[in-house]
């Protein structure tokens, strides 16, 4: 798989996701390796354009901080980079908003989609469903070995 | 070029191209020609992991995340052999008598959308769950609905065997949920009616459509198409279009018909929707069990329905607006919280429709209304009270700001969610229910079809799914679209049946 589409972005990029994420900042590089390959491979999809549009959404996410704090996003205080992830996310340009919703959006699914995330915030859903929860619980008791019920009751 | 015959052809094989081939298996058993094209792949049992990042690229079309032209809202468009009936959750819902009344079609009346939509729920074993199959995320909801004076109602689904793995939304993993491609399009293939999948129609005339057979992706999901990957001319006698209310209307506009049906495309609606989640102090069951059992409508008094709903982690992290350390909480959290799907009646509207751009690709224009915002905002409202209502310790919701509302704050709800807080693009906003762009009606200035699915001016060319409704259904939809289906089939058996024998029996619902 390319790596083509963070590109030069990549730096700029892990410091709005860990912006953005908290929790993607505990991740060693092989957690970052899964993460970009994920967001990679959803950019892969799309057209080119997109890409384009993605790539200059993060140099101007990240360049933007130059004009009110006179450095970039990378060396902001974590206060002042919520404070600028909130003027993106609210900003009065459709554009903007837009495109701050995309950057979380591939951010989440970078972490989320990853099964060590799931894991890390409890998620148990299983193919088994009530058969997989240990003890079973009273549904799962109801139904026995898990082959459901499918009875017509209404 | 690979040039083939046919005497009826179908396109989508969801809850209106099912129906339609497995009424037409009639024909096919006298030795008609039927052949159903459906642009998805065809799946194994094995392949269904219950893992969103896997399966939502292999069974919805940008996996799940087709935006509309301004970016504000995505639609969650299946795709595969059985269409958007291997990713429902099974909710099984006779359309009110109002809304067929509200949509003033001649020659479409209520009773008899009713008994073709009853006999629809007995063939794909619709029932109630047993009480012991209703997880707490689902029982919050109903105490949450007593506790704020709204009755909460059970969903009828189309289960066997459902073994609560929560994973609908991903396909069964279970081959328990009844969609098309378990119940009607096993039988239409048993009795010779042939389907080829991963074969996208990209236009249309009279007598002929031109077919894209794609090859099966290196490394994909998915079975090889039935055909030779390729481009085929297919001849056929009549065409029924059931690819849905984004997919149907694009390929009549790419095909050139709008010259002649100036509302192709027009009246598209979604029920646009928005998550809430409201975290318990203690955990529950969320991820296991039916995701939808139960919901609450307000659609004829307030414009929205409320539904239970539980999702996978990206596609939840998604929809929590913001960002940051409160969103991480609210992750974190998963095993205590209760979620709700808020959806509102939205109203079929001047400039929310189907274009498509130059390459042919559909273009899905849509725009908020403030009655739609209103309403989402009533329902966000009524969503926080209910987890409130339930118990929950605090609330995220979309419509607030900050969007955490804490239980010490419950009885300023009200003030707390407000319409201002609807900013496009900053909230997201989900579709699931594609509805519009090929509206019935009596004739070709105000619709596309008759209220029997035929396109105005084309006695050759029949729609049969989403797109014939002419306004928004207020219930989920996959029910009536097999309604509306067979009453299209049944024309079609009536129309051309003679030549086959007599099975043009319109009464197989009766």
């Amino acid at each position: 798989m390319s790596t083509s589409a963070l590109g030069a972005a990549r730096e700029r990029f892990r410091a709005l996701a860990i912006a953005i994420l908290p929790d993607v900042a505990t991740l060693d590089p092989e957690g970052w390796r899964a993460l970009e390959s994920i967001v990679e491979d959803a950019l892969a999809a799309r057209p080119q354009r997109v890409i384009r549009q993605f790539r200059l959404f993060i140099r101007v996410a990240a360049s933007l901080p130059i004009l009110r704090y006179g450095r970039e996003f990378g060396a902001l205080s974590p206060t002042q980079r919520a404070d600028h992830l909130a003027r993106l996310e609210n900003s009065r340009l459709l554009l903007i908003r837009r495109g701050f919703w995309g950057l979380r959006t591939l951010v989440y699914m970078g972490y989320y989609g990853q099964e060590s995330a799931r894991w890390a915030i409890g998620y148990r859903a299983d193919s088994a469903g009530w058969s997989a929860l240990e003890g079973g619980g009273a549904a799962g008791n109801a139904q026995g070995e898990g082959d459901g019920v499918g009875g017509n009751h209404g | 070029m690979g040039d083939r015959s046919y005497d009826v052809v179908i396109v989508g094989s969801g809850a209106g191209g099912g129906v339609v081939a497995q009424r037409l298996a009639a024909l096919a058993e006298r030795g008609g020609r039927i052949l159903l094209l459906e642009k998805g792949a065809r799946f194994d049992e094995e392949e269904f992991t219950g893992h969103e990042l896997e399966m939502a690229p292999a069974l919805y079309e940008d996996s799940g995340g087709f935006l509309t032209a301004d970016g504000t809202m995505t639609l969650a468009l299946g795709r595969a052999y059985g269409g958007s009936t291997v990713v429902y959750t099974g909710t099984s819902l006779v359309v009110p008598e109002r809304v067929i009344r509200k949509w003033g079609i001649p020659g479409l009346e209520h009773t008899d959308v009713k008994a073709r939509t009853l006999r629809y729920m007995g063939e794909n074993n619709v029932h109630y769950l047993d009480p012991a199959e209703i997880n707490d995320n689902n029982r919050l909801f109903v105490e949450g609905c007593r506790a704020t004076g709204y009755e909460a109602r059970q969903f009828p689904v189309n289960v066997k065997g459902c073994r609560g793995s929560s994973l609908c939304n991903l396909g069964c993993p279970n081959a328990a949920k009844q969609g098309t491609h378990r119940v009607q399009l096993p039988r239409a293939e048993a009795a010779g009616v042939e389907v080829v999948t991963r074969a996208e129609v990209r236009t249309l005339s009279e007598g002929a459509l031109l077919v894209e057979v794609s090859e099966r992706p290196k490394g994909g999901m998915g079975r090889r198409g039935e055909w030779e990957a390729g481009t085929y001319r297919v001849r056929a006698d009549h065409v029924v279009l059931c690819g849905g209310a984004v997919g149907t209307p694009a390929l009549l506009l790419r095909s050139g018909f709008r010259k002649t049906l100036p509302r192709l495309g027009e009246g598209f609606t979604c029920h646009p929707a928005l998550i809430l989640v409201g975290e318990h102090p203690r955990e529950i069951t969320n991820d296991v069990g039916h995701p939808k059992s139960y919901y609450l409508d307000r659609a004829e008094e307030e414009g929205f329905v409320l539904e239970t709903c539980m999702y996978f982690p990206f596609t939840t992290a998604k929809n929590i607006t913001g960002f940051g350390p409160e969103h991480r909480a609210m992750m974190r959290a998963f095993p205590r919280l209760q979620m709700i799907l808020v959806l509102a009646c939205d109203e079929a509207e001047d400039g929310n429709r189907i274009t498509v751009d130059r390459a042919g690709t559909p273009v899905v224009h849509y725009r908020f209304t403030e009655e739609v915002i209103a309403r989402l905002t009533r329902a966000n409202r009524a969503a926080a009270r209910i987890f409130f209502g339930a118990g929950a310790a605090r609330v995220h919701a979309p419509l607030a700001r900050p969007h955490l509302i804490e239980r010490a704050d419950r009885d300023r709800v009200g003030e707390r969610i407000h319409e201002r807080w609807f900013v496009p693009g900053t909230v997201t906003v989900s579709a699931a229910h594609p509805m519009g762009g090929c509206g019935m009606g009596s004739g070709p200035v105000e619709s596309v079809t008759d209220s029997r699915g035929r396109v105005h001016g084309h006695p050759w060319l029949r729609v049969a799914d989403a797109s014939l409704f002419p306004d928004s259904l207020e219930i989920n939809p996959y029910l009536t679209v097999m309604a509306m289906a067979d009453r299209v089939a049944q024309g079609l058996l009536e129309e051309v049946g003679e030549r086959f024998g007599s099975v043009a029996g319109g009464a197989q619902h009766e």
